[in-house]
Parts: C-alpha cells; structure tokens; sequence
C-alpha cells in the first residue's frame, strides 16, 4: 500500500472512515492461532460476543459459528477463555487440559505446531 | 457599549469566560488560578452562562474532560498553574496533537519543590514544546482581551490548537485594576459559533480520535502541527486587527514601548513590563536612549519579528522568569530561543540574560534600571561581561 504524504491525510491521527480497521490486517501478530475443535459447538456465540477484534466468522445463513477470520485475529485466547463447551469438557475430562487439547471446543495452538 | 470595571486579573477571565460562554469548562482548583474558575461557577449557578460545568478530581482528568468534550464538537475552557498544569502534562501534549481547540487561562506560578504559590514562568516554559499558542499578558485587561482572542485564533479552521493564555499569578491575577469589559452581544458576535469540522457527536459521520498511529503516519501528523503552527502566526495578527478594529485595543506579536529610537532595550514577558515601562520613563526624562520590548505570543515564536525589531540597538537584555536548568550557562528560556534567533539571521547584538523573581520574589524598580545601566555599559564597551545573572538572588 502506497503511504501518503502529511497532506493528505485527516489532521490529529483522526479517522473520519468508519470501520476501515478491516483493511489494517493484524493476522500476523498471532503466536497462537484458535481452532475449533472436536468437540460439539453449541453456536452460543460467547465467542462472537467477546472477541475484541470481530474475528469469529458468522455463517449468513444459518447465523452460526463459522470459524475465524484469521487475517485480523490476534490469537488472544479470549474465545477459548470463554467458551461454556470449553469450560463443560475440561470439567469433565477431570485432568489439567493442554491449551491444544484437540478434545476442546475451541484451542489455541501454536503457530509453528499448526498443522491443516 | 464597554464599560470599565474594578476587577482582578482572574475576574476579567472569568467574566471573559461568561461573555464566550463555552459549551464545557472542567477545571480543578489550583491557586492562583482557583478564583477564576470559583467565580466562573458563580455564573454556572446563575445561570448566566450554559456551560456544562464539570467537577473532575485532578488536573489530569480535566484536561482530559476537555480532550473528549472538544473532540464531542463543544467549545472548552479551562483554567489552571503551577503543578495542575505539571498534572495535565501528558494530556496537554495530547489535546495540541489531537488539535482540539481548547482554550486555557494560566495563570502562573512556581514549580515545585519548594513548594511555592507565587509567581514565576516554570510552569507555562514547561509546554513550550507541546504544540500549544502561548500568549503573554502584562495585566487582567489584557489577560481578557487575550483570551477572547484565544478562541477565535484556536478555532482557526487553518490552526486548530490549544491556546494558553498567560497572567503572572496574585501579581495581576488577584490586584484589582481598572478593566475595560466590552458589551456582552459584542464579544458573542466577536468570538462567534463554534462550528467543529469533525465533531465525534456527529452521528449520521462516525470517526474516529486519537487511534495508534506508528512508524508509518506519526511522523507525518507531527508535521501537521508544525503547519499549523506556521499559520498560527497570521493567524494571531488577522484576530488582532479585528480586534483592535472592533474594540479598539492595539495588539500584535509584541508591543515595543520607547523602541524605535532606543540604544539599548530590556525583552520581558507579563507584568514586569508593566515596571519596566515606568523605569524607562525615568531614563528617558535623564535623556538615555532605552526601551522594552514585550513579547505577547512565545509560541509560536516570531523570531524574524523580533530580530527586526532589535537589529538597531546596541545592546539587550532579556529578563527570565525561569531557569532552564543545566541550558547554556543556566540561562532562562527566552534569553536561549532570543540569542538562537538573532545568530541565526546573523545580526549580532550583544545580549545578556537577567533572571529575576523566582517564586514570586519581587522585582523593583531600582534593579531594572541596574538592568538598564548595565546594558547601556555593554552598549559603550560592546562586550557581555556575564552571559546570565541571578537578579536579586542573596550570595
């Protein structure tokens, strides 16, 4: 993208296009990348609600959790964090869940152990 | 039609603010300036002026409260000193670079420590670099004329900065004087509405202040600012003209008394002109050639303007309400951005620094004029003997 000079840009930092962050891509920021897991995602949308960076992709459709739009999310964890199905398989599983559990509704795995 | 008042210098503010009537003032109470910001709550409670008038709990939070109250698309006053104004440091530099026109009276006063409510310039010399419009003012006529004009230069759709408004603290802020105050409808008409380009209240046009902004783009709203700034100059003056041709009060960058054919000249800022105007009545009746040269905008600083004006002299002497500690032999502020001016445009005057009435200690007549016969030694010799002195100071 062509950066441009101080005369054409809105004085003060300010910015008078609403809702242009989608064009600031901030997917390479992540250190850990979510993915939905094995286990069955209630479409709640916790995650819709709390994600601070409107990266969890709605299916138009049938308005439910379609995964994440990865070129804008941050891989802060907070969708795992808060996932109520997250919460009820840990409760269940009984054990200290790695944060890459693929029993998991939503995990976090690292960037470089990700694997398609 | 004016009418002329016994007011003190916070007084005049004050009923200046009520005139202007802004849209929001968030204040906290600092002496000296509490009294204007007491009696402007006195016409809130009156209702004598719309303003929303909000109550914060620091420094920090008003100027705060003001940063989001112009950036809503209101007109803001505020008022502060001394350490409110160390408090709001950090806001102060964002309210300038978010370009909200914010009008400020400060009235000053010592730094701590010690601690010290009188007056001094350590405060106002502290954001000579946050990208506000300083205004000096010699007493509380003009400390009212000033910030009427604040608002106009301020709202300059080529400017769009904070403007500070300077009055030496308890020295014009609590004597009373003789104060001209113009007529309520003739100060609205003069200050007008405040139209704001980008008000975040705008609904039907969501935007956004104050986002992160990198290696990419900062750089280039800083030199925004430094436009601004250049405009701000012309600016001042268009606002003076009007001014003067509307109320007939005579203002530009400074005020020369008894230069033009002056020897030697004394540069000042704020009420000490005032003493100094008398000292060089004095001299004048002993047929010395002397003058004063009052700075009334420091920033941005006319320092073409000013060389012109000293060009001709022999010799000068700057008189420094501050110390920049640890600068060039310890000089005060004006003294360094004066002598940095006159060698840059190559014309040489000797110049030397006098820095005086730290924390309110007084200055008299008799160590102006030893000021005077100093310099006038140095206009016969053409040589500073001592780049900075400590006027007053007991060894």
């Amino acid at each position: 993208m062509e950066l441009k000079g101080w005369r054409d840009i809105p004085i003060g930092g300010m910015i008078l296009e609403a809702g242009n962050a989608v064009e600031y891509l901030t997917g390479g920021w992540r250190a850990f990348r979510p993915v939905h897991g094995e286990a069955e995602c209630i479409h709640c949308m916790q995650c819709w609600l709390f994600c601070p960076d409107s990266s969890i992709l709605v299916d138009p459709e049938n308005e439910k959790m379609a995964g994440f739009d990865l070129e804008h999310c941050k891989g802060c964890g907070i969708c795992a964090s808060i996932c109520p199905v997250n919460a009820k398989v840990i409760k269940k599983a009984g054990e200290e869940l790695a944060r890459d559990d693929p029993r998991l509704c939503i995990r976090m795995v690292e960037e470089g152990k990700f694997q398609e | 039609m004016s009418k002329f008042e016994a007011l003190t210098g916070n007084d005049a503010v004050a009923t200046a603010m009520r005139q202007i009537n802004p849209d929001v003032m968030a204040a906290y109470p600092i002496t000296p300036q509490t009294s204007t910001v007491q009696k402007f709550a006195d016409f809130v409670a009156d209702g004598l002026v719309d303003t929303e008038f909000i109550c914060v709990e620091s420094e920090h939070s008003a100027m705060s409260a003001c940063v989001g109250a112009s950036a809503a698309g209101a007109r803001v006053m505020t008022a502060t000193s001394a350490n409110g104004l160390a408090l709001m440091w950090e806001i102060v530099y964002i309210a300038a670079s978010n370009r909200c026109p914010i009008a400020m009276s400060l009235v000053n006063r010592a730094l701590s420590a010690p601690i010290n409510i009188h007056c001094d310039h350590s405060d106002v010399m502290g954001i000579r670099d946050s990208g506000w419009i300083i205004l000096f003012s010699e007493n509380g006529q003009e400390a009212y004329d000033n910030i009427i004009q604040a608002i106009r230069i301020g709202e300059h759709p080529d400017v769009l900065l904070p403007v500070a408004v300077c009055q030496d603290g308890f020295i014009t802020s609590h004597s009373l004087e003789r104060v001209e105050i113009f007529d309520d409808a003739d100060v609205k008409a003069f200050v007008g509405e405040y139209k704001p380009r980008w008000p975040l209240l705008d609904l039907e046009h969501p935007k956004t202040y104050g986002p992160l902004d990198f290696y990419d783009y900062y750089y280039e709203h800083k030199r925004q600012q430094v436009e601004a700034m250049e405009h701000a100059q012309g600016v001042i003056l268009e606002v003076a003209d009007e001014f003067n041709r509307k109320f007939n009060h005579n203002y530009g960058l400074f005020e020369s008394y008894r230069l033009e054919d002056a020897e030697v000249a004394v540069i000042a800022v704020n009420s000490t002109a005032g003493t100094i105007k008398v000292v060089v009545d004095q001299l004048r009746d002993e047929g010395l050639k002397v003058g004063l040269l009052k700075p009334r905008v420091f920033r941005p600083f006319p320092a073409r303007e000013l060389v012109d004006a000293l060009s001709h002299l022999k010799a000068v002497a700057v008189m420094d309400r501050s110390v920049s500690f640890g600068a060039m032999d310890n000089a005060g502020p004006l003294f360094l951005e004066l002598v940095a001016a006159l060698a840059f445009h190559g014309v040489h005057v000797p110049v030397a620094d006098y820095v005086y009435g730290l924390g309110g200690r007084d200055i008299l007549p008799g160590e102006i004029e030893r000021v005077y016969r100093d310099a006038l030694k140095v206009a016969e010799t053409g040589r500073v003997e001592r780049m900075v002195t400590y006027l007053s100071v007991r060894e």
